[in-house]
């Protein structure tokens, strides 16, 4: 039986100004898939990121979220969402990983309401499924950055969204924090359903952890399984002269 | 005490009070949402206000207000086009009423009441003015209060936040529209050149020492009335500026908490 998609894309096409970023893409990413999303710098993965928030709209072609075409889609609390500067954000800001933590229960607390405990023993929890439990009374300027990243996640995770979005999860966090990250994303996807959708230059986590990649390429996608995602890995690390730094992309 | 025998000086201590716990509410999100400056723009522009309500003959403070009022919007439509650029809005802006009230004042007739918003004059307040200061510093506290949540979370992150459902527009709307309204009473009485000094230094002395965004808001408050309750003592016995003496007290402690804090440490150091 076939998953439900909750993204859809067809036939889309963007351009800034004159510049083509990519043309008549379609994909689908099923319920509780994780699905990475590759390409070179300037291929535009932040972009197609940035649409499925509807904060780009498509030159032409329909973005849907859970059926719904993104433009009409007020279903923010569905979708979780975790931004390519997350572990930046707020380093000097005077607030501790509680309190980010639980802003994001917003739609649940209501507009010009108090936060109760429950909605703080949530945040708690959220925190304590990254493994941030013991952080909650800090502030992010005196945490690391993948610990900060951590309390990003369970930021994003907080409200029990469908749909997790990621631009570049693991930028300036080391590989050890890199690869806990990704182990937590996948242990999400299944224990819960999540769908994740991952942007990163990373293609060994991707190849390790993600369902498949859709690779942006010349302004074109291509789909990538788990295998192949290995191939174009192994591939990458042939054709390295001795010495030579893989490019990540 | 014998301060207090003087009404005018009871009704600088109300007036006093009640900014000093409103103005580092409306500081702290500004400080956080990095436009610190915003509270020198509006209370320049305030004058244009100031000179505008002297030729029409109208109360000053309304005319201040409603320039304020346009300023910030005007700043927040900026901001929105040039989101990179933050800064830019507020210069401009403060460009714009500077040169405004330069004009104006030259049509105002009687020049000491205009100089006397530029450094206040709260020992000078009037019936009708601390009505006016009493209904905006509890509708000022109203709405923070119901929007507390929500003004921390479009300061922290405000893409976030509108992802969380926060109406982020709506509160930055009404943000703007209490940040000018509370400038604008100020100007009259701590004046339009203090005022920013009030937004800006008690959230930064309590930065310094508070371990989350509450104790920051509160820490903030308790500085600012800290400061202006000691402020109004020192100006009434040597016979200062209220404004000025109430800004120096605050940046002198300013400064002294990072050494405050360094022999404390040291204190602890020796002692364990």
């Amino acid at each position: 039986m076939p998953m439900p998609e909750v993204i859809s894309a067809d036939n889309v096409s963007f351009q800034y100004g004159d510049e083509l970023v990519f043309s008549k893409i379609s994909f689908a990413v099923g319920s509780g898939e994780f699905a990475a999303v590759i390409g070179a710098n300037g291929a535009g993965k932040s972009t197609l990121l940035r649409m499925l928030l509807g904060e780009l709209a498509p030159s032409s072609g329909a973005v849907r979220l859970f059926g719904r075409d993104v433009r009409d889609f007020r279903q923010w609390s569905r979708l979780g969402y975790l931004a390519q500067d997350g572990a930046a954000v707020g380093v000097n800001f005077p607030a501790t990983a509680e309190e980010i933590v639980t802003a994001n229960l917003f739609c649940e607390i209501g507009l010009m309401r108090f936060t109760k405990k429950r909605h703080r023993d949530k945040a708690l929890r959220a925190l304590e499924r990254v493994g941030m439990g013991g952080y909650s009374n800090r502030t992010l300027g005196g945490m690391s950055g993948g610990q900060r990243q951590r309390v990003m996640l369970a930021r994003a995770l907080v409200g029990e969204p469908e749909l997790l979005l990621l631009d570049e999860p693991t930028s300036g966090v080391d590989e050890g924090a890199s690869d806990s990250i990704f182990a937590l994303l996948s242990e999400l996807g299944s224990e819960r359903g999540l769908t994740v959708v991952a942007v990163t230059h990373d293609v060994a986590m991707a190849s390790r952890y993600a369902s498949r990649a859709l690779c942006l390429e010349y302004g074109s996608l291509v789909e990538l399984g788990r295998e192949q995602l290995a191939e174009e890995l192994t591939h990458r690390h042939r054709h390295a002269r001795p010495g030579e730094i893989i490019p990540e992309d | 005490m014998a301060i207090l025998t003087h009404g005018f000086m009871r009704r600088a201590f109300l007036v006093g009070i009640l900014l000093a716990v409103i103005i580092p509410c409306i500081g702290v999100v500004v400080v956080l949402k990095r436009l610190s400056m915003i509270g020198d723009t509006l209370s320049h522009s305030s004058l244009a206000g100031v000179a505008a309500g002297l030729i029409l003959g109208i109360n000053p403070i309304i005319g201040a207000g409603a320039v304020c009022i346009v300023s910030a919007l005007g700043i927040e439509a900026i901001r929105k086009r040039m989101p990179g650029f933050s800064e830019i809005s507020i210069a401009i802006m403060m460009s714009a009423g500077v040169g405004l009230a330069g004009v104006l004042s030259g049509f105002v007739k009687s020049a000491a009441n205009f100089n006397s918003f530029l450094f206040g004059s709260i020992v000078a307040i009037s019936g009708f003015e601390l009505k006016l200061v009493i209904g905006v510093s509890c509708a000022v506290l109203l709405v923070f209060t119901l929007l507390y949540k929500e003004l921390f979370y479009v300061a922290f992150d405000e893409r976030a936040a509108r992802l969380a459902g926060v109406p982020v527009r709506a509160v930055n709307f009404v943000f703007t529209i209490l940040t000018a309204v509370t400038v604008a009473v100020a100007a009259r009485t701590v004046g339009a050149l203090i005022v920013s000094s009030m937004m800006v230094v008690p959230v930064a002395c309590a930065m310094q020492l508070g371990k989350n965004y509450r104790q920051t808001v509160i820490g903030a408050v308790l500085f600012a009335v800290a400061f202006t309750v000691a402020g109004l003592f020192i100006a009434y016995y040597a016979r200062l500026k209220p404004g000025g003496a109430i800004v120096l007290l605050g940046v002198l402690c300013l400064i002294s908490i990072p050494a405050a804090k360094r022999a404390y440490a040291s204190l602890r150091k020796h002692a364990g």
